[in-house]
């Protein structure tokens, strides 16, 4: 086994060496601008993209003509959001979104509520992380012009009900923005059967390169506008102009091409890694609380939280494991994750979180081997904690005055 | 970010983790943080004709919580009441390294102390009430 191990799949993957091989040839040979239209190097840089519009277009059943590359899935988040803001003031001013969504999401909300006068609608999830689509019906009104849900959340991999969301959206005409960052490449996502008139993704999540991602702009029925926020050559149909990064949406359509062929049996061997890490874990120590959805949600996700640990220290204490915390102390903020407390998870329990996120090259001894010293290490710092003293002496943490700081 | 030395240290190696019985004569328990916040510390002295003999600590917290209640468990061995009361908590920033982010944990760690102190005080007074 190598160390350390990586298990922070929903922050980044590392790049699949077919990726790599794909894109070399890009950098040197073919290093043409795809938008020269009167030589033979910007031919072959064309068709470089050509082929890569195709590949992404195909994994999600979309057509190659509805892709339009942006540097990341949160440049395409905003893209959507105040493309769509700008392009459709005239119809309404009212966006519905949710609670959990990514910060690419809620902070582009935000922007727009103090820039522009726009009014948001924040749906809250259930204790599962989960919309409901009747929540989403009923903060409609005449003045909706988008919804704006994600497919699967970042922290807690819980799935969405994405297609009752889009078929909401169809009846009443509003258009449905999905950011799949977390969901494109992992599960099956299809834009024609689940309704969606714009979708965020980004190739570093699927085992490409970071640096692009994509947002789907729907063709017909609708056919959706938005309006540009980089000017420029009017690249990508005039909806965001820049020389495209050839290489990159090379590598780009290869892991998508990847993902399309290899997601199916790669999805189950993870969810049987995952679940066994689960078992392993609830085995061996007692009050461990999975956060999210028990079956809906991403196979390579579990996030748990072991009461009367901290989180920032349970990572401290198995550092040759890469994993992530909802904890205040790993972020800047020194708020737990809003995610969780959106759940309706007590903070004390949201500083004691864990995010596990597999990948394709997460090997079984490295999932056992975590599962192992998570266990080990939770087990003595419950000994060093004094919440664990008091719980075993049968006072209940709840009843205790804390002087909170 | 990356911990200091000396954090990792008293993490990997907490000096004087544990609990005395609250009630034993002597001893004076501070107990500061709430769950919520993410830190809670709990620290005990033991003290002798006014001399702090012995020390410990349980820390639900951060490697620099833990580490900051670790040190000044080692630090009030041996200090008398009174000197025990002067630890800053600047003092515990300098020795372990702190970044910013982490200076609550000290400032929680001289909270520790001072509360085990007052307790310690509180059973004594009311030992002379008694006599």
């Amino acid at each position: 086994m190598k160390f350390p191990i990586y298990l922070d799949n929903h922050s980044t993957t590392p790049m699949d060496p077919r990726v790599l091989e794909s894109m070399l040839p890009y950098f040197t040979e073919k290093f043409g601008n795809s938008a020269s239209r009167n030589h033979a190097f910007g031919w072959e840089a064309e068709e470089g993209v050509d082929a890569a519009r195709k590949q992404i277009a195909k994994l999600i059943h979309a057509d190659a003509k509805e892709i339009v590359f942006t540097s990341g899935a949160t440049e395409s988040d905003n893209l959507a959001l105040k493309g769509v803001v700008e392009m459709y003031h005239e119809k309404g001013d009212h966006i519905i979104t949710s609670s959990t969504e990514h910060r690419a999401i809620l902070d582009t909300a935000k922007t727009l509520e103090a820039k522009r006068g726009v009014k948001v609608t924040y749906l809250p999830v259930d204790k599962f992380g989960m919309v409901n689509p009747e929540d989403v019906r009923k903060a409609i009104t005449d003045k909706t012009i988008l919804i704006s849900i994600m497919f699967a959340n970042n922290e807690i991999g819980t799935l969405n009900p994405v297609k009752e969301i889009g078929k909401i959206a169809k009846e009443k005409g509003i258009l449905f923005h999905c950011d799949a960052t977390q969901g494109v490449g992992k599960v099956p996502v299809d834009v024609q059967e689940m309704g969606i008139d714009l979708m965020s993704f980004t190739a570093h999540k699927i085992y490409g390169p970071k640096g692009v991602g994509a947002l789907y702009v729907r063709k017909k029925n609708p056919r959706v506008r938005i309006a540009a926020q980089i000017d420029g050559g009017g690249h990508e149909r005039g909806m965001r102009s820049g020389t495209l990064p050839v290489p990159l949406i090379v590598g780009f359509g290869k892991a998508c091409e990847l993902c399309e062929q290899e997601m199916a049996a790669e999805g189950e061997r993870l969810l049987v890694m995952r679940d066994r890490l689960h078992a392993n874990i609830s085995k061996a120590l007692e009050d461990v609380y999975l956060n999210g959805h028990p079956t809906q949600r991403l196979p390579n996700n579990l996030n748990i939280s072991f009461a009367y640990v901290e989180g920032e220290s349970l990572l401290m204490g198995c550092k040759e494991i890469a994993l992530s915390s909802g904890s205040a102390c790993t972020s800047a903020t020194l708020e737990p994750s809003y995610v969780l407390r959106a759940l309706g998870v007590g903070a004390e329990l949201a500083h004691s979180s864990i995010r596990f996120g597999l990948g394709r090259f997460t090997l079984d001894e490295e999932v056992d081997y975590a599962g192992k010293r998570i266990i080990e290490t939770v087990t003595k710092l419950r000994e060093m904690s004094p919440l664990y003293e008091m719980a075993k002496e049968g006072i209940d943490l709840k009843s205790v005055q804390w002087a909170a700081h | 970010m990356a911990y200091s030395e000396k954090v990792v240290d008293h993490f990997n190696n907490p000096r004087n983790m544990g609990s005395f019985k609250k009630e034993e004569d002597g001893v004076g328990t501070g107990i500061v943080g709430a769950p919520e916040c993410g830190d809670v510390m709990k620290l005990q002295i033991k003290v002798q004709n006014d001399m702090i003999v012995d020390a410990k600590f349980k820390t639900f917290g951060c490697g620099s919580a833990i580490a900051s209640s670790s040190l000044a468990t080692e630090w009030l061995k041996g200090k008398t009441v009174e000197e025990a009361g002067k630890i800053k908590n600047t003092e515990i920033v300098q020795e372990l390294n702190l970044p910013p982010v982490k200076i609550h944990c000290s400032v929680l760690a001289e909270d520790a102390i001072k509360a085990a102190l007052a307790d310690y005080k509180k059973k004594e007074d009311g030992k002379e009430t008694i006599k």
